[in-house]
């Protein structure tokens, strides 16, 4: 009957999506009539935190072969643990990792697997959970019929719940075998206190009306001072002004922060395919023609080597006055 | 060595999308249908490793007759050999199932996939595959290099990248990255001629039992239009902000 959610951590620490997969496994347990049982794997964070989001128990895995992540590890720890609790549905956001475990999780289990997940599922008999798909040009309902389900939840998409109360933390054994690490990790490469593009609430994104890679320091400027991650269109990544990890729209990274600035960028139906989903998008560009102001919220016709700057300016004096 | 290419038929990335039967049915009409793009880095890399090692490349469909010329595109990039296994492909887990049935009596090295089908946007079926298969699965991969059986394979995590290794048989779900745009390779009119005669097999699907199924389709509500600000003026796009959107 229960559902069980997994909290994924960065550097020991709960992820912001995590906050969110949990809020939705407790309404979910709710409409069912059952409880939102967590787990964590190699977290440091205080577990007793996710009481606050509605789990009602946390299971701590914290055994040394699952120290760092590995996808058929941490899936087969997670099928475990849903095994122990009796747990028909398995909620986890749809974060890298949480892409990689879903459907081997699916495929152990026998399980309905519905990704991409933004609302919390119409109905619980047959369950059916709204997704996102065409590249968030469309979004599309689906039905499980499986006796056992697995639901990824697109982050950002759904809020958090706290109800301000502390978990029960109980630890779960589970000891990876050599079956379960066939891929060895040799090095992760993260750029230290950047905020991931699909979990941040603020994007400023710019294309290739920057003219050069030289010019991304107004970008960054006006990203720092949002708290905002940095995106940008697939040619200036195709170019190399800027990493692919940037690449934002249908075949780059698809984001729905509650921000999304866009500089000299076009506005290509490849590009709005990944970001149209975003609360509020707010377009710089010199050309009034420009497809994006159709799918803007707030637009400015100008050169954004003089708007950027003024922006910049702005925000400071809103920061200094707020 | 045998690879594996995964290739799914999406409509091209300017489609506009469209149901029909009351919001029931994709409406493919004047839909131009695509190997999906992340299908095409995989194939490219394979087209790679296929040059320095002598590999062989057999690309795999599940769907119906009319995804032929999909997968012939595939054999005049420089795929070996196609498989189209005879379903209707609507559910990750009966493809990922499918395609397990075919590839376990082949004994593929190698299985590359895109990470998701740019249509439905599961990303269902790669690690469903592997798991099935039960050989190590690498998301979302932007990099793979190989040493005899030895991989090195990179993959994309949340804000940055991880190196991973492992021997084969392992299946690499890829994306860019894993060759570059200027990589891709455009069939030339030899390599059509040549697709012609490579063959392209149909095997009649075996469990097509589903465990998720569409109810229904529904496109995004028609944004409001934008509010336009003068350049001049940019304190009040600050103001609206604040004040409309609350966002700052
Ligand atoms: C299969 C496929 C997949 C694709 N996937 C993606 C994807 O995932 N993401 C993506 O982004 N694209 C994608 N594209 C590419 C897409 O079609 C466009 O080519 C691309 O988005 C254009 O990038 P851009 O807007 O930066 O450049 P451009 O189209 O060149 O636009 C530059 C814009 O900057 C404006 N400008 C110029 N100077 C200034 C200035 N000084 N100040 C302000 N504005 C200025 C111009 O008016 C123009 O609107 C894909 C294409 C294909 C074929
Ligand atoms: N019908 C299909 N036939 C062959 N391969 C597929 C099919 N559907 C998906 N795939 C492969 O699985 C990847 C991910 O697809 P999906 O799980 O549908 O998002 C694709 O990039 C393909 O490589």
């Amino acid at each position: 009957m229960a559902v069980l959610v997994y909290t994924e951590s960065w550097n020991g620490s709960f992820k912001k999506a995590s906050f969110e997969a949990v809020s939705y496994a407790a309404q979910l347990a709710n409409k069912i009539g059952t409880e939102a049982i967590a787990l964590t794997i190699a977290s440091s964070d205080d577990a007793a935190q996710l009481g606050n989001y509605g789990a009602t128990k946390v299971l701590n895995i914290t055994n040394e072969s699952l120290a760092t992540f590995n996808n058929q590890a941490y899936a087969n720890a997670i099928v475990a643990a849903a095994e122990a609790n009796g747990a028909d549905t398995i909620i986890i956001s749809n974060t890298n990792n949480g892409k990689a475990i879903a459907p081997i999780i699916a495929a152990k289990r026998n399980a309905g697997l519905i990704t991409n997940a933004i609302e919390l599922p119409s109905s619980t008999s047959p369950l059916t959970v709204k997704r996102k798909t065409f590249s968030s040009k469309a979004f599309t309902n689906y039905s499980s019929t499986a006796a056992q389900n697995v639901i990824s939840i697109t982050p950002n998409a759904l809020g958090t719940i706290e109800n301000g109360a502390t978990a029960q933390i109980e630890s779960f054994d589970y000891t990876a075998t050599s079956s379960d690490n066939r891929l060895s990790s040799v090095s992760v490469d993260r750029a230290s206190g950047k905020i991931s593009l699909t979990e941040a609430d603020f994007v400023v994104s710019a294309g290739r009306g920057l003219k050069g890679p030289e010019n991304w320091g107004m970008v960054e400027e006006l990203a720092g001072l949002l708290g905002a991650a940095t995106a940008c269109s697939k040619p200036v990544s195709d170019i190399g002004w800027r990493p692919h990890s940037e690449h934002v729209g249908q075949t780059g990274i698809a984001i729905n922060p509650e921000l999304y600035i866009a500089i000299g960028i076009s506005g290509a139906i490849q590009h709005l395919a990944g970001v149209n989903a975003s609360k509020n998008i707010v377009v710089i560009n010199t050309d009034p023609e420009a497809p994006f102001f159709k799918a803007a919220d707030y637009g400015i016709v100008g050169d954004a080597f003089d708007v950027v700057p003024k922006l910049i300016e702005a925000l400071k004096i809103h920061k200094a006055n707020n | 060595m045998k690879i594996l290419v995964c290739i799914s038929h999406v409509p091209d990335t300017t489609s506009k999308i469209k149901f029909t039967n009351n919001q029931t049915e994709f409406d493919s009409n004047g839909i131009t249908f695509v190997i999906n793009p992340y299908d095409e880095f995989g194939l490219t890399r394979a087209m790679k490793i296929k040059e320095s090692t002598g590999a062989t490349i057999t690309v795999v469909n599940v769907g119906a007759a009319s995804t032929e010329p999909t997968l012939r595109k595939a054999l005049a990039i420089g795929a070996d050999e196609a498989v189209r296994i005879d379903a209707d492909p609507k559910d990750g887990s009966t493809v990922a199932r499918l395609i397990a049935d075919y590839a376990k009596e082949q004994n593929f090295d190698l299985i590359v996939t895109g990470r998701e089908s740019i249509d439905y946007n599961g990303g269902i079926v790669p690690g469903m595959l592997a798991t099935y298969l039960d050989i190590p699965f690498v998301n979302a991969c932007i990099g793979f290099e190989l040493e005899g059986t030895n991989a090195k394979a990179v993959r994309e995590i949340d804000g940055g990248k991880e190196t991973l290794e492992g021997t084969l048989p392992m299946l690499i779900a890829g994306q860019k990255g894993l060759v570059e745009e200027k990589e891709l390779r455009i069939p030339a009119m030899r390599g059509i001629m040549m697709a012609r005669k490579k063959p392209l097999s149909v095997i009649a699907a075996g469990d097509t039992r589903v465990s998720t199924t569409v109810v229904s389709f529904e496109l995004p509500e028609t944004k409001a239009a934008c509010t336009m600000i003068d350049a001049g003026n940019v304190e009040q796009l600050v103001e609206l902000l604040h004040t409309e959107a609350k966002v700052i």
